[in-house]
């Protein structure tokens, strides 16, 4: 493959998923979580696609699709739950949210 | 030269990538985070198309920034000002353990793959032109990975259905508000 090596795809992906996973631990928005978790699921997807392409196996981009469909369907659910949240007038913050009480 | 273009790319994309993470997750308005997102997809796609991976940076285009983003600004704008978000935790050591341990995270992912693959991760498979294609990836869905495919539409399903019944029951707490 021309330009870069796998090694340099790796690095941006676990880069990618580590300035992810700082947004999740550091954000207290429900919203900003979310999409945080979305730069993490990025990551994952381009270091499967990194090594699909570096081993010459279609089935690391077949993964990856399923992880956007993932990603979606968790975005759905995230959202109707921020929401619901909101309807209920509790504060959208992740720190409040203590308890599953309905 | 083909070589020296796609390197210049490359960095290009990497650093948009990484920066425009960056802004999403530093962003007080939740509103500007989500259109940082929108970059940091755009980039990742490039990054696709240097991977030959034409299906799935397209399918990136098209779920991401065409439906997922889309989503999230009708959301925010749904909420208006309650979306607006303190930035980190209240005391400050929450921000250096997570920093911590978003580092600890990134050594975690590089010594085990470095590990794992030690030096024999410069061997370069020779791909035929179809590779990363429509046709390939359909090739490969219904062939190869059909209980996959299957499975993922059921995931949507639910998904989908979950939705409907969180927006019901809010709607019914609403009532009897």
């Amino acid at each position: 493959m021309r330009g870069p090596d796998v090694t340099w795809y790796l690095a941006l992906a676990g880069t990618l998923f580590a300035t992810g996973a700082l947004g999740v631990l550091l954000r207290r928005s429900p919203l900003i979580v979310l999409l945080s978790l979305e730069i993490m699921l990025n990551g994952a997807n381009l270091a499967l696609i990194a090594f699909a392409r570096s081993l010459g196996d279609g089935s690391g981009q077949i993964f990856a699709l399923a992880v956007m469909a993932v990603a979606a369907s968790e975005v759905v659910v995230g959202l109707g739950l921020i929401v619901a949240m909101a309807r209920r007038n509790l504060e959208l913050d992740v720190d409040e949210m203590t308890t599953l009480r309905g | 030269m083909g070589d020296f273009i796609v390197w210049l790319v490359w960095i290009g994309a990497a650093v948009a990538c990484v920066g425009s993470g960056v802004l999403v997750i530093s962003f007080q308005n939740p509103f500007f985070s989500a259109i940082a997102l929108i970059g940091n997809l755009a980039s990742l796609a490039v990054l696709y198309l240097l991977l030959s991976a034409e299906f799935v940076a397209a399918a990136q285009v098209l779920v991401y920034a065409g439906a997922v983003v889309v989503m999230f600004l009708f959301v925010i704008a749904y909420l208006g000002g309650q979306a607006d978000a303190p930035w980190a935790g209240r005391q400050t050591w929450t921000l250096y353990a997570a920093a911590i341990a978003a580092g600890a995270i990134l050594i975690e992912v590089v010594m085990a793959v470095g590990l794992a693959t030690s030096d024999r991760l410069t061997d370069e498979a020779r791909i035929e032109e179809s590779f990363g294609s429509p046709a390939e990836i359909g090739r490969l869905f219904l062939a190869d990975h059909l209980l996959a495919f299957e499975v993922t539409s059921i995931v949507l399903l639910v998904a989908a259905v979950g939705g409907v019944i969180l927006g019901a029951h809010s709607r019914r707490a609403d009532e009897r508000a």
